[in-house]
């Protein structure tokens, strides 16, 4: 049986791990390729870095740091932040990426999952969505760490992406994101049954039985989480032996 | 020893070389049908597309030159599915060394939900023979990402299953390949790769 995938997430910021709350109070905690390989270590099945540095300096460096962790680290991992062409995307797979995530440059030209999953394989694109639900249970997708709405709705945009080549989906829900209160079950199973491409689950890992709901009641995938890693509030050798013991298939 | 890892219009190459540099063994990432002949072993990875990929073997003569290789080779993900006879994925001709045919998944309803094409994650490899799996590896869950998928036949020396089982490695005279990437696989991708070193 192919097994659900645990995947942490490094925010990186000059080419160090930070470590912050809602872009507050943002610390450098120093080295991911560190970090990166005692997770590998731990059993974590992927990794995912995403790059919020502004400057072009800072772009560099996490290039650098690409092939680093490429050279270093020897489960798979996704990179995102501030793609937004195709050379971009060529830079992070010749440094030694597997897959690349994009988020807002997709919203403003969804051609852009075109041409990246034709030029690379749709296996290397996995396109990031993060979504607002309001009262009447209409989902917007947002820009800009949830900031920004747009015009898109979650689940005709999840379609969309799928059919213009996108390998997985990462849905990040913004009204689950922060809380810990679990993952947005009801609107992961929905996008399962809608799609045939895996989805990485993001927003809400406050404890062990929100990965047992996301993979059972969300038909998730992947569960994608920072904090409870990085704080070790819930250690992965530990995440992992819960469910198992709970039934479900995890390496 | 003499490694050699074939370079042509396919992904993940680099890959490939980190993780043998990660086992202490330096690689070279060429073309060149002296110094692949001339290696101790072969590699012949890849992620990409049957057709345009066999399409540059073929216009750099590197499809009768790999066909004809004498040494230990291993081919991994594409580099599997070019070794057998055909790949339904546009319809190509493959080098037919293995003479398997290569099928695209077909997504399944479930009780509970769809099976997923791509077949990406982690899966439990079965019933393992030849030099390259030792007895310990059964069982231990390695990384793959494939839409296509080699039967299972004689050739067959590991098995994995999603949707159906399939050759997840397959294996004739002094070639191998597997499915899955063992240059990703963790530690027990380091332990295969280490084992064809071995041969």
């Amino acid at each position: 049986m192919l097994a659900k995938r645990i995947i942490p997430c490094l925010d990186i910021r000059n080419g160090q791990t930070v470590k912050g709350i809602n872009f507050v109070d943002i610390k450098e905690v120093g080295d991911p390729v560190e970090l990166a390989a005692k997770y590998a270590a731990d059993g974590a099945d992927e990794l995912c870095f995403l790059d919020i540095t502004a400057t072009h300096e800072g772009r560099k460096t996490f290039v650098e740091l690409v092939k680093r962790i490429a050279a270093h680290i020897n489960i798979p991992f996704t990179v995102g932040g501030g793609i937004s062409e195709l050379g971009d995307a060529e830079k992070l797979l010749a440094a030694g990426a597997d897959k690349i995530s994009i988020n807002s440059s997709a919203v403003r030209n969804p051609k852009l999952i075109d041409d990246l999953a034709l030029n690379f394989g749709s296996q290397f694109v996995v396109v990031a969505v993060d979504a607002r639900g309001d009262e009447n249970e209409h989902w917007t997708v947002t820009v800009n760490g949830g900031r920004i709405p747009t015009d898109k709705e979650l689940f005709s945009w999840a379609k969309e992406a799928e059919d213009r080549g996108a390998g997985e989906i990462l849905f990040t829900s913004m009204n689950h994101d922060g809380t810990k209160n679990g993952f947005a079950n009801k609107e992961l199973s929905k996008m399962a049954d809608m799609l045939k491409i895996p989805i990485i689950a993001s927003g809400g890992a406050g404890a062990e039985e929100h990965f047992v709901d996301v993979f059972t009641k969300g038909k998730a995938d992947a569960g994608l989480a920072a904090s409870i890693f990085h704080y070790n509030e819930i250690p992965i050798p530990v995440l992992k032996k819960y469910l198992k013991d709970k039934g479900i298939v995890v390496r | 020893m003499n490694i050699v890892i074939i370079k042509y219009n396919a992904g993940n190459i680099e890959s490939v070389n980190n993780a043998l540099n990660r086992l202490g063994v330096n690689a070279e990432i060429t073309a060149d049908p002296d110094k692949i002949r001339k290696a101790d072993k072969v590699i012949f990875p890849g992620v990409g597309e049957a057709s345009t990929t066999m399409a540059y073997l073929r216009e750099n003569k590197l499809d009768e030159l790999i066909v004809s290789l004498k040494q230990p080779v291993l081919g991994i993900c594409l580099g599997l599915q070019l070794m057998c006879s055909h790949s339904e994925e546009n319809d190509t001709e493959c080098l037919g060394i293995f003479d398997e045919k290569v099928k695209r998944f077909i997504p399944k309803p479930g009780e509970e939900y769809i099976t997923k094409v791509p077949h990406m994650g982690w899966n439990a490899i079965q019933d393992l023979k030849s030099d390259l799996f030792t007895a310990d590896l059964e069982n231990e869950y390695v990384y793959f990402v494939h839409s296509y998928y080699a039967e299972k036949s004689e050739h067959t020396i590991a098995t994995c299953n999603y949707i159906l089982p399939f050759s997840a490695a397959l294996h004739r005279d002094n070639f191998y390949a597997t499915q899955f990437h063992p240059e990703k696989s963790g530690t027990i991708g380091a332990k295969i790769l280490e084992n064809f070193l071995k041969l």
